[in-house]
């Protein structure tokens, strides 16, 4: 009995003492790293950097889909946009579903200054040059809640005239697009863009149309993975022509792989200029008309020292 | 059981009396880190100076703390991408580093030293060891040291169009300079 009372009391104190080594040696390592944790912590803490720094990537590219995006060149960076927009799908077999009508934008666009863009392009729909400006004015940054970029762009359609006794002066080929673009990223995946726009053309065909469009656009877009997005666009005309024309809706997706971006998107808009997608569209969404397209963007920094060999 | 309380309270006492003594503590005044991918197509490097370092010289403690974002590439566009594909910034920040300096003396000249602790980058950590140079000179403690990091460890995927352009080990390089904490 004493004997087995002395095993108990023995086999106690082992592991008291081994109790006692365990906790002392960890409360050494615990120190150890809470000491490290300590410098850490004061790092984060002296640390402001955050605060002011501009978000980075609203969108991929410079277009949400069919208008411009939030996004600008950096300085000395040419971005060469090649875009498509192809007939109706519903136009069947024998026109291959639209493929066999495509109209084509070359587009190139430049990092001027800082927050100054500037592009020029041309549409092969109703033969049109386009020039524009972009101008950012406000960055988002943890304090600023929002980007707004100032957009404006005049396009020359040089199709000719239907009546050929009658030649059309140069300022009635004119139409002019302003835009304010006021974009948020919400999370690294979501981006939401508000874009109040006035389209202005010189001449319009009947009297019953406005020379002045007034629309708004809203577009966004959802992340899948680091490379690739859904994105969306609506424009909404708040004095619509009494003609029949529809209000642009556009659906598609961004692809990016290192200095391209690819989009592939469906729309009810044929044309790739202000005037003709916002004021101009003429494709009913519910009837089918509805447009396969892409644009294809690739970036080049001009500067003479690049990091190339 | 009244034993195993006092043993505790032993091993707080004991955590409570060692912690002040430890610090004799150095802040970076000025840092540079650059990195550089060498591959057949394209080198890439970036400098960042945003990083800061705290070093307890009695314990041989050390930390960093560097800004993703503050990585200036000459490319702009490839800073993006490597912030925004590459490291993903907004979700990872920073990338830090806590261990221990060994193998210092505090004493003029420079010194071959060793260290050893936790690196995190991209959301991930791994213990490394690594070497380095000490210099105590005028109060004032430099720093440098270079070593390799491979993507893969840190789960920063390349994608496989675009593998030609980056190369899987990293090399980065890194001086710092130390002053006195009040």
């Amino acid at each position: 009995m004493p004997h087995a009372f002395l095993e108990v009391q023995l086999r106690y104190r082992y592991i008291t003492i081994k109790l006692l080594l365990l906790t002392l040696f960890s409360s050494v390592s615990f120190i150890q790293a809470k000491a490290q944790d300590d410098l850490l912590d004061m790092l984060e803490q002296q640390d402001t950097t955050s605060q002011t720094q501009r978000v980075l990537a609203t969108f991929k590219g410079t277009r949400i889909i069919n208008g411009h995006s939030v996004e600008l060149r950096t300085p000395s960076v040419l971005d060469f946009i090649i875009s498509h927009r192809f007939g109706r799908l519903n136009s069947g077999a024998y026109e291959f579903f639209g493929l066999d009508e495509a109209n084509v934008r070359l587009g190139l666009e430049y990092g001027l200054f800082n927050k100054v863009n500037i592009g020029i392009g041309r549409n092969s729909f109703e033969k049109t040059y386009d020039g524009f400006l972009k101008y950012k004015i406000i960055a988002q940054t943890q304090v600023v809640p929002v980007s707004v970029v100032l957009f404006s762009s005049v396009a020359i359609n040089t199709l000719k005239s239907p009546d050929p006794e009658r030649e059309l002066d140069f300022s009635n080929r004119l139409s002019y697009t302003y835009q304010a673009l006021i974009a948020r990223k919400f999370n690294a995946n979501f981006s939401l863009q508000l874009t109040p726009t006035i389209v202005h053309r010189n001449l319009v065909p009947t009297t019953r149309q406005a020379n002045d469009i007034y629309a708004i656009g809203i577009g966004g877009r959802q992340k899948l993975t680091r490379r690739m997005s859904i994105n969306a666009e609506y424009y909404y005309r708040l004095n619509p022509d009494p003609e029949p024309y529809h209000d642009s809706f556009a659906i598609g997706f961004d692809f990016e792989t290192g200095g391209h971006v690819f989009q592939l998107h469906f729309s009810n808009s044929r044309s790739m200029i202000e005037k003709g997608f916002i004021a101009e569209t003429n494709g009913d969404i519910y009837n089918g008309d509805i447009h396969f397209g892409f644009n294809i963007s690739r970036t080049f920094d001009l500067r003479a020292d690049k990091n190339k060999k | 059981m009244r034993s195993l309380k006092k043993i505790y309270l032993l091993n707080i006492a004991f955590i409570l009396a060692f912690q002040p003594s430890f610090s004799q503590r150095y802040m970076s005044k000025s840092s540079e880190i650059t990195f550089y991918s060498k591959a057949p197509m394209e080198d890439i490097d970036a400098v960042n100076t945003k990083g800061t370092s705290a070093f307890d010289v009695k314990s041989g403690n050390i930390a960093f703390s560097i800004p993703i974002r503050s990585f200036a590439f000459k490319n702009k566009l490839m800073q993006e991408h490597f912030n925004e594909n590459y490291l993903e910034s907004e979700k990872y920040p920073k990338a830090t580093f806590k261990g221990k300096v060994t193998g210092f003396k505090e004493e003029g000249g420079v010194q071959n030293v060793s260290a050893e602790g936790d690196l995190t980058i991209h959301g991930v950590t791994k213990k490394i060891i690594t070497t380095g140079e000490f210099e105590f000179k005028e109060g004032k403690i430099f720093l440098k040291s270079s070593f390799p990091v491979a993507l893969q460890d840190y789960k920063i995927k390349i994608p496989k169009i675009v593998f030609y352009n980056i190369a899987e080990v990293i090399d980065v390089n890194m001086g710092f300079e130390y002053t006195k904490a009040n």
